[in-house]
């Protein structure tokens, strides 16, 4: 089934694909990174890719000098019940990626994750802000170099005084 | 046979203050602090089977404002600890805590960034409860552990009787 997807996309971005990896038969196909849009607006709109439901967005931090960070794609065609997953990679210097949200509305809470974990931040967001942690939190707590128990003294707790 | 009959038409003297902390023992006002899967065993406490009402405890209100005992049932985040201390603030004193389960008293399992390693770090706890989640019984254990506390006259929260409070009242104008 993703066969026919992954010929497709190769016929019409030859140039944007890096790799494509089958690994039991699960197809993942790495992207470059500001090909990301068109490509997905093809896989959404294609006749025989039909995607139209974005199943997962999330970040991952592989912790490398290059290309530290990745912005993982799950996608599923509900009329042609097939998946498929993209990757793109993005540096730790300026880890900017162009939001989906414009192909697919569920993106929007997905690349809030992403940004709020890994403090990736998505080009052209309606609205980027914190989903889990404090607005006014400094760290991104699933980086590799975030510590596992916090930054002491960066979530404020209330005053323990016993008796009021 | 009512008390009336073993005492004729004698009187029974006592203290004050052992009168009304029997009188506040035998009708706590729980406010389930339900945050994650221990309030599920809070509300099988509450239900036919183990019947909290046996220990005067049946109305769990859900205004902090007609509650004397939090129970504070689940995994504490950071970002859910000031609304806990809210909570128990609004409470009327005097008034009683008790930590259900492995995460409220220590984190539990969740050695993590996000949670607070146990709520006595911003909130004074009377009584600790082991389990994860605690069995209803467990917490009916622990409930009969706030009763005999309130029956002695101790809270770590609140002030007990008005001597108690004109002490800590002068403590206050000391600090000042």
């Amino acid at each position: 089934m993703s066969k026919v997807v992954v010929d497709v996309l190769k016929e019409a971005f030859p140039s944007s694909i890096i790799d494509v990896i089958i690994f039991r038969n699960e197809t993942t196909i790495i992207l470059k990174k500001d090909d990301i849009l068109k490509v997905c607006k093809f896989l959404r709109d294609h006749q025989k890719c039909q995607f139209n439901y974005l199943s997962d967005l999330c970040g991952a931090d592989k912790f490398t000098p290059e290309n530290r960070f990745e912005v993982i794609y799950n996608l599923l065609s509900i009329p042609l019940k097939h998946r498929i997953r993209l990757k793109i990679f993005t540096e730790e210097l300026n880890p900017t990626v162009p939001t989906v949200c414009n192909i697919w509305e569920s993106a929007n809470w997905y690349e809030r994750e992403a940004y709020d974990m890994y403090g990736i931040i998505f080009d052209g967001h309606p609205d980027l802000r914190r989903m889990y942690m404090p607005e006014d939190f400094e760290y991104f707590p699933l980086r590799k170099n975030f510590p596992l128990m916090g930054v002491p003294g960066s979530l404020p707790l209330p005053e323990n005084n016993p008796k009021n | 046979m009512g008390l009336e009959h073993s005492f004729g038409d004698s009187i029974i003297t006592t203290k004050i203050d052992a009168a009304i902390n029997w009188c506040r023992k035998n009708s706590i006002w729980p406010m389930p602090m339900g945050i994650s899967c221990c309030a599920i065993e809070l509300m099988a406490s509450a239900a036919p089977r183990f019947d909290i009402a046996r220990f005067g405890s049946e109305v769990m209100r859900f205004s902090p404002r007609q509650c004397d005992l939090l129970v504070v049932a689940g995994t504490t985040t950071y970002k859910m600890a000031p609304v806990v201390r809210k909570i128990y603030d609004q409470m009327p004193d005097p008034k009683w805590v008790i930590a259900m389960g492995a995460c409220t008293s220590s984190g539990g399992m969740y050695r993590t960034y996000s949670v607070v390693q146990g709520i006595d770090q911003f909130l004074p706890v009377d009584v600790y409860l082991a389990g994860c989640p605690p069995r209803p019984d467990n917490l009916l254990q622990a409930l009969m552990v706030i009763q005999d506390k309130i029956q002695k006259g101790e809270s770590k929260g609140s002030p007990m009787t008005v001597s108690d409070e004109k002490k800590l009242l002068e403590i206050n104008i000391q600090e000042n």
